[in-house]
């Protein structure tokens, strides 16, 4: 692993800044239009974690696609360091909820696609070899993905994403499926990934004990049409402890935004 | 821990328990006395089959019966030898699972013989004995070895460019809306149609029979060919084409990395329907117009009432066409070994 670090190290490239302005997007469905985001303005530093919570549907993973450049908004505009996010690009990656690896490619050839679809695996093959050994699946590289658990896929997702040294990883709820311990290992692990790298975080996530643990600010969302209903600055240093009960006062404050602090 | 490593990883022959070992060489021993036993059964039916051809005289003239009992008593002998003397392993077994078909081949071979070259019980010219047959594999080989070489030079030459179109055209569907809306109607206006009702037209169209056969030896294939790589093309997920488009994949690259990909299965489907409709076309074609091939030797074979000839193409045709898929198949599984649970041929 420190040897992987080290290969990455000279070409750590810092975040960029995102900034969303006035972001309205609706869908089409069957000619009725149906309102996702209202009105939604955000800006986030560079190598800043942002956790995006809100209730299901609310259109969160519908922003990280705006933000992504896979779609257009319908009014506003989206920027990456002031300049406008019109199309999808590998300086913003982003990791989905299911690994999406291509079942026809090897471990290996998952985590080159994105230098091959820039024309520049040929001279970069070292790259892929590393983002591998980052995220320990260096023996899996001739794997197929069905031989691989739900963990080990999305942390191949994760190196074929930071193996094009994103400048803004896009995470759209990337631990939703995996069970407890594999998610608890993985947080620690994308927490160190965003340490070492610089790159700035957009994660959106259900699980507020995962943001409060991971972000450095959250931005709490309504209910669909989504608006931002509360921006929190996480403001304890890492390594963070779980037990920590300043996490667990925000947490708290945090459920009570969404209205499922009754239990708690 | 260590016997479960050892027993998966298929080491653990040398490390199991003295009692374990023992009892897998009871089983081997026992394996190794029912495959002889199945052999003899195989030998047994084999040499009944060679000694049905000496001991009645045929009641016809043909002139390779002798040389048919020697070539089952061979087979006999072979296949006692084989299953006595081959070691244990992936071959024994195999051979153990083929002897009871080989019994049954051999029984049926005997009783085929005497209903028609010894007793007569089939009507004979219909139904030739096996003697005849062979007596065409020998006898009347350059013949048929050109109608063969005519068959698999237009099938090939037919299917391959069916093939090529029908795949292009797919992907030309699956991936352009502008290329859809103008083929998807010609396709479904001309698609179903089947290509022999072309045949007439064909072969006054086309400057000659063969260029006239391929052509709808290529329609044939194309068609499915065309229809399942779309739908394969259509069938991959929208989430594949998100993620290449965020690490910053052209058309192109779409196109022949995801799509293509993607659309394999499909194709090898559309491949293989291509082809069984492909050899219809082929010998009702060779039938028709075009001079040469197993088709034109069927037909010239009814015309002089040659029945062994017959069939002895329509064996050669039956090897043939099952060697073809036999062959898809195969190509299929290595091009798609990430694929779970592939049906075997």
């Amino acid at each position: 692993m420190v040897a992987a670090a080290a290969a990455l190290a000279p070409r750590v490239v810092g975040g960029a800044a995102l900034e969303v302005d006035r972001v309205s997007h609706a869908f089409d469905i069957d000619g009725q239009l149906l309102p996702v985001l209202n009105n939604v303005s955000f800006t986030v530093a560079p190598g800043e974690f942002v956790a995006l919570l809100g209730p299901s549907g609310c259109g969160k993973s519908t922003l990280l696609r705006l933000v992504a450049g896979l779609e257009p908004p319908r009014a506003g505009s989206l920027s990456e360091d002031g300049v406008p996010i019109t199309r999808p690009y590998p300086s913003r990656v982003v990791v989905f909820q299911d690994p999406t690896l291509f079942p026809w490619r090897t471990v290996w050839q998952n985590v080159a696609l994105g230098l091959q679809a820039q024309g520049i695996l040929k001279r970069e093959r070292a790259r892929v070899d590393a983002a591998l050994d980052l995220v320990g699946l260096a023996k899996f590289r001739n794997a197929y993905p069905h031989q691989l658990s739900g963990g080990m896929a999305q942390r191949v997702a994760l190196a074929r994403a930071l193996v094009n040294d994103p400048r803004i990883l896009v995470l759209d709820e990337p631990l939703g499926k995996l069970d407890s311990l594999t998610r608890i290992a993985m947080q620690t692990e994308i927490l160190s990934l965003w340490q070492r790298s610089g790159f700035t975080s957009l994660l959106v996530t259900h699980d507020v004990e995962e943001a409060v643990f991971l972000a450095t600010r959250i931005i709490v969302f309504s209910d669909r049409p989504a608006t931002i209903k509360a921006e929190i600055e996480v403001d304890r240093p890492y390594p963070r402890h779980r037990g920590d009960p300043a996490l667990a006062e925000l947490r708290h404050r945090i459920l009570g935004l969404l209205g499922a602090d009754a239990t708690w | 821990m260590s016997t479960f490593s050892a027993s998966e990883s298929g080491l653990g022959t040398s490390r199991r328990p003295l009692s374990l070992r023992a009892a897998a060489r009871r089983s081997d021993e026992g394996r190794l006395a029912r495959r002889v036993a199945a052999g003899l059964a195989a030998g047994a039916t084999w040499a009944a089959f060679g000694a049905s051809c000496l001991w009645w005289d045929d009641l016809g003239d043909w002139s390779r019966t002798q040389a048919l009992a020697i070539g089952a008593f061979v087979v006999a002998a072979a296949v006692v030898i084989a299953a006595a003397a081959w070691p244990p392993g992936r071959g024994g077994d195999q051979i153990t699972r083929r002897l009871p078909w080989l019994t049954l081949l051999g029984a049926v071979l005997a009783v085929w013989e005497l209903a028609t070259a010894k007793f007569g019980w089939a009507p004979l010219p219909f139904f030739p004995p096996p003697q005849a047959i062979l007596e065409v594999y020998t006898d009347d080989m350059p013949k048929l070895a050109a109608s063969v070489l005519a068959s698999v030079k237009l099938q090939l030459g037919g299917y391959a460019i069916g093939a090529a179109a029908g795949f292009l055209t797919g992907v030309a569907i699956g991936c352009s809306r502008a290329v859809g809306y103008w083929v998807h109607p010609v396709l479904r206006f001309i698609g179903p149609l089947p290509a022999t009702a072309w045949l007439p037209i064909a072969f006054f169209v086309f400057p000659s029979s063969l260029s006239a056969s391929t052509f709808l030896i290529a329609l044939a294939t194309g068609f499915p060919v065309t229809v399942l790589t779309w739908s394969g093309v259509a069938s991959v997920s929208p989430a594949y084409h998100d993620v290449a488009r965020t690490l910053g994949a052209s058309r192109w690259f779409l196109i022949t990395r995801v799509a293509i990909p993607g659309a394999l299965p499909h194709v090898f489907v559309g491949l293989f329907m291509g082809l069984g409709a492909s050899f219809a076309v082929l010998v009702v074609a060779e039938m028709i117009g075009v001079k040469a091939g197993l088709g034109w030797y069927l037909q010239w074979a009814q015309g002089w009432a040659a029945y062994a000839n017959m069939y002895a193409a329509l064996i050669v045709m039956s090897l043939l066409c099952s060697g073809a898929i036999t062959l898809l198949f195969k190509t299929r599984d290595r091009l798609l070994v990430w694929q779970k649970g592939v049906v075997r041929w």
